[in-house]
C-alpha cells in the first residue's frame, strides 16, 4: 500500500487516473513520516515537508523483513525485486 | 570554397542538448534502466557536447562572414547548451541526493510500530487491520508500505 503526505483527494485522483488498486493512506500530518524517520523536509519545495521514498515489506507478526532506502530519490526499488522478496513470506 | 553562413554544428548542439534533457521526464524516466542511472541522456550530451565544441570552433573561425556576430552567437548558444547539460547533472546527481539519512526508519528484524491512516476514501485503516483482514479469503502474508514523494 501507498503512504504520502497527499491528500485522500489527491490519492483518489492517481488511483483513478493510473489505474490502482491497493490501498493509497494519506500522511497529512506528517505524523507516521516523522516517526519512522522519513521527513524530507522541504523536499515539495516552499517548506512543504514530503517522505522520502522508503519501501517496507512486513511479514503478517508485523516484523519488518525487508526495507530499502535509497541514496537517490530517481533511483526506486524495481518490481522483479520486490516481488522475489515477498516470496519470503511464505 | 564558400564557408556555409549558418553554424550548423552549434545548432545542433544546443537541439541535442536541449532533448537530451527533455527527453528525461518525458520518456526515460518511465524504465527503471534508464532511470536508475541516466546513461541514455548522458550519451545525449556527450554527442551534443562534441557538436557544440565543433560549432563554438566554426564561431571563432577566421573565415567567418561575420566573425564578430558568430563570436556572440557561438558564445551565448554555447554556454546555454553547457548550462542545459550542467543543470541536468545537477538535478539528477546533486538534487537528488538530498535526502535525509533516515537513521531511525524501521530497521530488517523490527516490529514495525502500529499507526492508522485514512485511506483515499477518507476511512481510518490501521496497520493491524491490514495484517488481519482477509484477502480473497485468505490471511494476508504480509503487508507492502511503500512510502513516496506525491505532491504531483
Amino acid at each position: 500500500m501507498a503512504i504520502s503526505v497527499d491528500s485522500p483527494e489527491d490519492s483518489r485522483n492517481l488511483m483513478q487516473q493510473a489505474g490502482y488498486t491497493f490501498a493509497f493512506l494519506s500522511d497529512q500530518k506528517r505524523e507516521v513520516i516523522r516517526r519512522f524517520d522519513l521527513v524530507h523536509a522541504d523536499g515539495g519545495g516552499k517548506g512543504v515537508d514530503i517522505s522520502r521514498p522508503a519501501e517496507f515489506l512486513v511479514d503478517k507478526t508485523g516484523t519488518v523483513r525487508w526495507m530499502m532506502l535509497t541514496e537517490n530519490y530517481w533511483v526506486r526499488a524495481r518490481p522483479e525485486e520486490i516481488l522475489e522478496k515477498t516470496r519470503m513470506l511464505e | 570554397m564558400k564557408i556555409s553562413r549558418i553554424n550548423w554544428p552549434l545548432w545542433l548542439g544546443f537541439l541535442i542538448a536541449f532533448a537530451g534533457g527533455l527527453s528525461f521526464p518525458l520518456v526515460f524516466v518511465w524504465f527503471p534502466v534508464t532511470r536508475d542511472f541516466p546513461w541514455a541522456n548522458l550519451l545525449l550530451f556527450l554527442v551534443a557536447a562534441v557538436f557544440l565544441w565543433q560549432g563554438v570552433r566554426r564561431g571563432f573561425a577566421r573565415n567567418r562572414e561575420h566573425p564578430t556576430r558568430s563570436k556572440i552567437v557561438a558564445s551565448i548558444v554555447g554556454v546555454l547548451g553547457v548550462a542545459m547539460i550542467g543543470l541536468f547533472l545537477f538535478s539528477y546527481f546533486v538534487v537528488g541526493r538530498w535526502l535525509p539519512a533516515s537513521k531511525g526508519a524501521p530497521q530488517v528484524g523490527q516490529k514495525m510500530p502500529e499507526f492508522s491512516l485514512p485511506d483515499a476514501d477518507g476511512k481510518q485503516v490501521s496497520l493491524n487491520e491490514l495484517l488481519s483482514t482477509p484477502v480473497n479469503g485468505q490471511p494476508p502474508k504480509g503487508v507492502l508500505l511503500i512510502f513516496y514523494r506525491g505532491y504531483w
